[in-house]
């Protein structure tokens, strides 16, 4: 992150104000795609390779199908 | 006093501790010397706060000029919130709650990667806001708006302080220690068999009636007006196409897919209008509101026995987008704009119990009328369950907890801000019942002239210039709050963008989200009421307890959707008006369920040894039981026909024996009979409720009792179990709390527990 700060800098003209602009709105993008759970996959991923389990993980095909038909079977309200 | 029963054992979860890592949480010493440190600039930022506090509310409450502006609205909650969040939910953490962040939560004892996931703080509050935060927010605090600003203000932002966010927070950290668990099954464990039951039944028939009167709010926003169903309606295709894409074309490019949503969403809106202006889309659009009612309960069955991954899921997506753009829009808008606001503090209303919007005295009923965004008992099914499977750590249930609760107060806030910057007059023709206002704008302009307001005098041509702005027919009656916020947010957008040009477009991207949060809310509520009711039937004939059994689903599904259905033609139908009548059920039927679940958190605390602070619960508690059951003692017993249902049920009984053909608001015998009927059943359903939650709070008082003689009680916490895992607590990460999270970071890579998803 420092560094990175540092580096920035160290560019003339409208480059860091650029970079900040796109450092900014990529970190905007990222927090409404975890919002909308859109890391979910990469989440069950983590958890696959850090937990060690037998056998191969789902496909990301095959991890959003057992997502929606597990929430079939346990629906989550929404509030009013 | 015998010692606290669900104190973690420190040895056990001490033991546990992996000493190759950092410690788990910051040290108590450290977070005391932390808080308690008060430096100039700390004591000058609160004092500050408090100060700016304490001026708006001066503005908003004693000064008495022509007007008040908008942004004290803004100043008196944010100030508020910040103090209450700070100091308040603070006692409550460290004297009630005492999260132990060595202690691993739900998310990490029984990760598994798909329900139970250690999710990043931020992320986390902005997920269970979009969870909690809905129609209601934007709906109740402008019905309430007939009594004047000033006491639904009051109401919305020292409610949620004291009430609302304290049972949110509670009932999340309570759910989080036992891996999860919902609500239902806290007050069975905690109250025993009657009391659950109770606590079961209540709550399977609170969502019946949240869901109607839901609906009825969409139906009412979209009665005869075509654009309005144009668009609304285009979000079934819209929903089903992205569930197509997200299942078979591009699985999991979830943002991809809501922009995609968002853009025909926007394009739906501005079709809306062309096709409402053309002679055939005018015609085959244009539905009254039976046929409309008609169709969502067809709708609404179909939708519950779809797959999620078709219809709930996709919109589910489309509702979250819209909702933090809207909720931000609204805000950015509020605050540039700085509308002046005309209503009185308090209307002519105020004093009286037959105002036109909604019948009833401001005590009990205004307590009522606003539930989400001061207290809402439906946020306890959420706040049980989902959530508490997603925290990383302990500390973190203040901020998601609490603070989730304090922006949905603050969207409230944000919606009454809307809604009474509009003209008195124009506010009380959209929202009284058609059998007062006549439905034309000459008839509506003299009703609304002659209720004698102050300052009001509203012609026919302001009526009916209104309407033509917004791109409708009418707006005479449109109750029910959303075509109101609808009228009130295009009026402050088009000063923001776009002019009096884009007044149309405004008004109908507000009646779209609000009818997408609720077709969201309707979906969940039906399959969660629905497996609520299989699994009751389940405990009697086991094969209901099957959900891949389709006959048991549909047919619980049918139920479930026949009984919301009849309740929402009886307020489509009502000749009385049914906002008025049946919004007053719904917010009883919603503090109920706050006065349930903070009863079950009472009984926990009290078993919890912890008797000193029993009154932070109590209070809300005895605040939300006394509100909710004199409002349900006056419709049950008040001899007013306006507010009791049984007086009127009496009333119009008596005129029909006497051969009457027409009574009060109702012109025919037909009427008159839906009145009987109405009244009958509004009554009954009044009853159960009350008896049902008198019988919970009995129970709880009873546990609590119990326990005080005890010194405590049987605590059904899970097992502690070592953390091994940290993450700050609040939204920025205090000194301490950084100097830690670079001991994580310094770990080698393997050592280091997977952090949680970081942005």
């Amino acid at each position: 992150m420092e560094r990175l700060a540092g580096r920035a800098t160290h560019t003339k003209g409208r480059a860091p104000l650029m970079h900040a602009v796109v450092k900014g709105f990529r970190g905007f993008a990222a927090y409404m795609g975890s919002l909308m759970g859109a890391d979910a996959y990469r989440k069950y991923l983590d958890h696959f390779t850090a937990t060690g389990h037998p056998g191969p993980a789902m496909t990301e095909r095959e991890f959003w199908r057992d997502r929606t038909d597990r929430q079939d079977n346990n629906p989550q309200g929404r509030c009013c | 006093m015998t010692p606290d029963h669900t104190e973690p054992d420190q040895t056990e979860v001490a033991t546990g501790l992996d000493p190759a890592l950092p410690p788990t949480a910051v040290d108590e010493a450290v977070l005391d010397a932390e808080e308690r440190r008060w430096t100039p600039a700390r004591i000058g930022i609160w004092v500050a706060v408090s100060l700016l506090g304490a001026v708006a509310w001066f503005m908003l409450a004693l000064v008495r000029g022509e007007t008040v502006n908008a942004i004290w609205f803004v100043f008196a909650a944010v100030c508020t919130y910040l103090i209450g969040y700070r100091f308040y939910s603070k006692v409550i953490e460290r004297y009630l709650l005492k999260p132990d962040d060595r202690r691993a939560t739900p998310a990490e004892y029984k990760a598994d990667g798909k329900d139970y996931v250690r999710t990043d703080r931020n992320v986390l509050f902005g997920h269970h806001f979009a969870a909690i935060a809905g129609a209601g927010p934007l709906v109740g605090p402008i019905i309430a708006a007939q009594m004047g600003y000033l006491p639904g203000t009051i109401w919305i932002i020292i409610g949620v302080v004291l009430a609302g966010a304290v049972q949110d927070y509670l009932v999340m950290f309570f759910s989080m220690r036992r891996g999860g668990r919902s609500l239902g099954q806290m007050a069975r464990e905690e109250l025993g068999v009657i009391g659950g039951t109770a606590a079961l039944v209540a709550t399977l028939l609170i969502m019946i009636i949240i869901v109607a009167i839901l609906a009825l709010v969409v139906v009412n926003a979209l009665g005869e007006s075509p654009w309005g169903v144009f668009s609304v309606g285009m979000t079934i295709p819209i929903a089903l196409f992205m569930g197509v894409y997200l299942r078979y074309l591009r699985p999991g490019k979830v943002m991809e897919v809501s922009i995609i949503g968002f853009v025909l969403l926007m394009a739906a809106i501005i079709g809306g209008g062309a096709v409402a202006g053309t002679e055939w889309g005018a015609a085959f659009f244009h539905l009254d509101k039976v046929t409309i009612a008609w169709g969502l309960i067809i709708y609404g069955f179909i939708a519950a026995i779809l797959p999620v991954w078709l219809l709930l899921a996709p919109r589910d997506y489309l509702s979250t987008f819209m909702k933090i753009g809207v909720i931000v829009m609204l805000a950015v808008a509020i605050i540039v704009v700085r509308p002046e606001i005309s209503v009185p503090a308090f209307s002519e209303f105020a004093g009286r119990e037959n105002g036109p919007v909604f019948s009833g005295a401001l005590f009990p009923f205004l307590f009522v009328t606003i539930a989400c965004g001061a207290l809402s008992g439906f946020h306890a099914l959420i706040s049980s369950g989902t959530t508490p499977k997603l925290i990383e750590k302990e500390r973190q249930t203040r901020f998601i907890g609490y603070g989730g609760m304090l922006m949905e107060s603050f969207v409230a806030i944000m919606a009454l801000v809307a809604a009474i910057s509009i003209d008195r007059g124009i506010y009380f023709a959209m929202n009284a019942p058609l059998a007062l206002t006549g439905g034309t704008v000459e008839s509506a302009a003299h009703w609304v002239n002659s209720l004698g307001l102050a300052n009001v005098n509203i012609t026919p041509e302001v009526l009916a210039q209104t309407a033509k702005d917004v791109g409708e027919e009418s707006i005479i009656s449109r109750s029910g709050g959303a075509p109101t916020l609808a009228v009130g947010l295009a009026h402050i957008m088009q000063q923001f963008i776009g002019g009096p040009a884009m007044m149309a477009f405004w008004y109908h991207f507000a009646i779209m989200f609000e009818a997408l949060f609720i077709l969201t809310a309707v979906d969940a509520g039906t399959r969660v009421a629905r497996f609520m009711l299989q699994d009751s039937i389940g405990n009697f004939v086991p094969k209901f307890k099957e959900p891949a059994w389709r006959p048991g689903a549909w047919l619980c599904t049918a139920v479930m959707v026949g009984a919301w259905g009849a309740v929402l033609l009886l307020g489509v139908t009502d000749p009385l008006g049914g906002i008025n009548t049946f919004f007053p059920l719904f917010g009883i039927a919603n503090q109920l369920l706050a006065a349930i679940a903070l009863a079950v958190c009472m009984a926990i605390v009290a078993k919890r040894g912890v008797f000193k602070w029993l009154w932070i619960v109590a209070v809300p508690l005895a605040f939300a039981a006394v509100v909710t059951i004199t409002a349900s003692f006056h419709k049950i017993f008040s001899p007013v026909p306006a507010v009791g249902y049984f007086a009127n049920n009496q009333a119009f009984s008596k005129a029909l024996a006497d051969g009457k053909t027409s009574f009060g608001t109702a012109k025919t015998v037909e009427a008159m009979e839906a009145v009987v009927r109405n009244t009958m059943i509004q009554g009954v359903l009044s009853v159960i409720f009350v008896v049902l939650s008198i019988i919970v709070i009995l129970t709880a008082v009873i546990a609590t009792i119990k326990a005080f003689r005890a010194g405590g009680g049987k605590d059904h916490e899970d097992p502690a179990v070592a953390s091994k895992v940290f993450a700050p607590a609040g939204l920025f990460p205090t000194p301490a709390e950084k100097e830690l999270l670079a001991e994580w970071n310094a770990l080698p890579a393997g050592q280091r527990t997977q952090k949680a998803g970081h942005h």
